[in-house]
């Protein structure tokens, strides 16, 4: 089975009969992801594109038995759409959503430590492009198409940055097992680390590529995991070489305050955890070809 | 965002932080009377600009009179002060706070931030008040106490009693730096701030636990529920091409290269800023238009570029996904028939439609440079310069 979602998995819309959840759950049945349904405050019992709409995410699930959800309401309504998700038992909930505050991603994450470790809900997000696995199912707003079927896992904590990766992949007929975005904020859902963790067990990923980016102690803190523990290799690269200290650059967690939050020093610190450095973001793609040719 | 000293003074007074009498005053002809009206032998002007050292930068002044109040606020009012923190342009001070002076006995420090690692608010507080918290965890890192506040309870009495004791604080100001401490915690817990700072927190020579200079930052993204706290803004303290940017929704950075960039996507802008720089270039700037790159965005990204007099080439690079190659081109060929530009342009389309995308511009009668990828745009827009 693909970390996170395969062709089976079972997945829900929150905030479905909204315009940006409209739109993106036409993408994803266009894709093929089995959506079965959506949740709507007060608007229980009707149909929206087929499928049905429910009020509450425990009514879906009970009557659907969903296992994943993405999120489209608005980011004052955010944390507590989550929470809920984690409650009605989903397993993986993907946060599109920019702007959450992060007084509320502290809250939610507090919350979650309620659950074992197995019933508990992997939020991947917020301020991301979600998860794709090519080939089997979309959790996310990413060009499906550009992503060929394969065996690299990619992790990114920007949208776009994470599609020029895919396509250099690509055109070098390299496919990704499961691409997934983290998001760009100062705190998120899953860490860089939590999703490594699960790409090592996963027997449908080779290697691993890492795009991470100036601010925060994540890339690092997942180079340090992986010496110690991973087998597949990695392949990082760091955006922000010319970012300003103390500046936020676009995303919310995109700023340098502390020692090893530039781009040159995570680089420096993940060569030294035995990370393969992409030198520049135009060699992403050839950097994770020679790693597979060793 | 930031504010200023005598806005977060208030701030934190409101939640039982103690802090000197002080005013806010606008011209040099109220400040003989403000200073008057606050009392006392000696006085310090303070100009309020949203920068760490003021003091070095001649920005703060010691006065013993009402009327050297008033001269130093005549100095300082208008000026531009450049402190290390603000870069060469400095900022303009418009407002003046003026404070009792205080008898220092000891300075302290005491910081609130979010912590990534833990994912908690940290409260970092040491005995070397007056230097920066860089300078102190470089100099001095033994002096350095930590707690971490339960988000869910919020900080107990117990964590600011056990700093207070840590800080060396005399038995009986144990209570009331207690209460400061925690004051501080409600405010950055209550208000959705990202930072508080008071930098000094001194122990005056009449006992008294002082705030004597303050800095609080806010999250942006909760400005939506604090409506008291987004009037605080002062937009004279901000970049006006960023100020531009950020009320048209587009995400933007002044930097001090030639080369202007219009970028989709914050990873994807930052990565293209780095290609220039390998390419031997200077970015003019950061600018993300968004993942989507509406027309809308594409044409205010290239009005806020031109403001810019020292982008000598623009370079646009957009990863297209859901909003095809095609759709974006239109929005280019479409926005420069309003905009007029006089430097060079090269283009980079890339993902869906690709090949349509380049057709359209082609066949404008726009005056581009064509590029393929990220390594061929920044080192074509590094040779345009010439």
């Amino acid at each position: 089975m693909t970390v996170f979602i395969d062709k089976d998995t079972k997945i829900l819309i929150q905030g479905f009969t909204g315009k940006m959840g409209t739109f993106h759950a036409e993408e994803m049945i266009k894709y093929g992801s089995n959506l079965v349904g959506g949740v709507t405050p007060g608007k229980g019992g009707q149909k929206h594109l087929d499928r049905p709409v429910f009020n509450t995410v425990k009514d879906a699930v009970k009557h659907t038995g969903a296992t994943a959800s993405i999120l489209f309401v608005p980011p004052a309504f955010a944390a507590d759409s989550a929470m809920e998700a984690a409650d009605a038992g989903i397993k993986t909930c993907v946060a599109i959503v920019d702007g959450i505050p992060s007084h509320d991603m502290i809250r939610i994450k507090r919350y979650m430590r309620r659950y074992s470790r197995t019933e508990k809900m992997t939020l991947v997000g917020p301020n991301c492009a979600g998860i794709i696995s090519p080939g089997k199912s979309m959790l996310g707003i990413m060009p499906g198409h550009i992503y060929q079927e394969g065996r690299v896992g990619i992790i990114s904590r920007s949208g776009t940055l994470g599609y020029e990766a895919a396509q250099q992949l690509k055109n070098l007929n390299i496919g990704v097992s499961t691409s997934v975005g983290i998001g760009g904020d100062p705190i998120n859902g899953s860490s860089f680390r939590d999703i490594i963790e699960k790409f090592e067990t996963d027997d449908e990923t080779d290697a691993i590529l890492m795009i991470g980016e100036i601010g925060g102690p994540q890339e690092v803190a997942a180079g340090e995991f992986a010496k110690e523990n991973m087998k597949k290799p990695i392949i990082g690269y760091i955006a922000g070489l010319t970012a300003p200290k103390g500046r936020v650059m676009g995303h919310a967690g995109a700023i340098v305050s502390a020692y090893g939050e530039s781009a040159v020093e995570k680089v420096e610190l993940l060569k030294e955890c035995g990370v393969t450095i992409s030198k520049n973001p135009s060699v992403m793609g050839e950097t994770v070809k020679q790693v597979l040719s060793n | 965002m930031d504010i200023h000293e005598y806005q977060a003074k208030e701030i934190l007074s409101s939640f039982g932080v103690t802090i000197p009498r002080g005013g806010i005053v606008y011209s040099p002809e109220t400040a003989e009377n403000k200073a008057r009206e606050i009392g006392g032998s000696r006085w310090v002007v303070k100009a309020q600009i949203h920068s760490g050292a003021r003091g070095k930068a001649g920005g703060i002044i010691i006065c013993n009179t009402p009327l050297e109040v008033a001269q130093a606020t005549d100095k300082l009012l208008g000026k531009k002060l450049v402190t290390n923190q603000t870069g060469p342009e400095g900022k303009i001070v418009n407002r003046i706070y003026i404070e009792e002076a205080t008898d220092i006995e000891k300075e302290l420090y005491l910081g609130l931030v979010f912590d990534r690692s833990s994912e908690s608010i940290m409260v970092v507080a040491s005995t070397e008040g007056g230097m920066s918290v860089e300078e102190i965890a470089k100099d001095k890192p033994d002096s350095i106490i930590r707690s971490k506040i339960e988000v869910a309870v919020g900080i107990q009495n117990f964590q600011a009693r056990e700093l207070a004791f840590g800080l060396g604080i005399e038995p009986e100001l144990i209570r009331r730096a207690s209460e400061t401490i925690v004051g501080c915690a409600k405010a950055f817990s209550e208000l959705d701030a990202t930072m508080v700072e008071v930098n000094p927190l001194v122990i005056s020579k009449q006992k008294q636990i002082l705030a004597l200079d303050c800095k609080m930052s806010f999250d942006n993204n909760a400005m939506f529920r604090r409506d008291k706290v987004s009037e605080l803004r002062d937009k004279t303290q901000e970049d006006e091409k960023e100020v531009y940017a950020s009320d048209r929704g587009l995400n933007y950075v002044s930097l001090d290269g030639n080369i202007g960039n219009i970028i989709n996507g914050a990873g994807l802008a930052m990565a293209s800023m780095d290609m220039i720089k390998l390419a031997g270039g200077e970015p003019a700037n950061f600018l993300d238009v968004g993942g989507g790159a509406t027309p809308e965005k594409i044409v205010k990204a290239f009005k806020l570029i031109t403001m810019d007099k020292k982008v000598k080439v623009i370079l646009v690079n957009i990863f297209a996904g859901i909003n095809r190659c095609d759709w974006v081109a239109e929005g280019i060929v479409q926005a420069l028939e309003k905009i007029e530009i006089n430097v060079p342009l090269v283009i980079r389309l890339a993902g869906t439609n690709v090949e349509k995308g380049n057709k359209i511009l082609q066949d404008s009668k726009l005056d581009y440079i064509e590029a393929d990828t990220l390594e061929d745009a920044a080192n074509k827009a590094v040779a345009a310069l010439k």
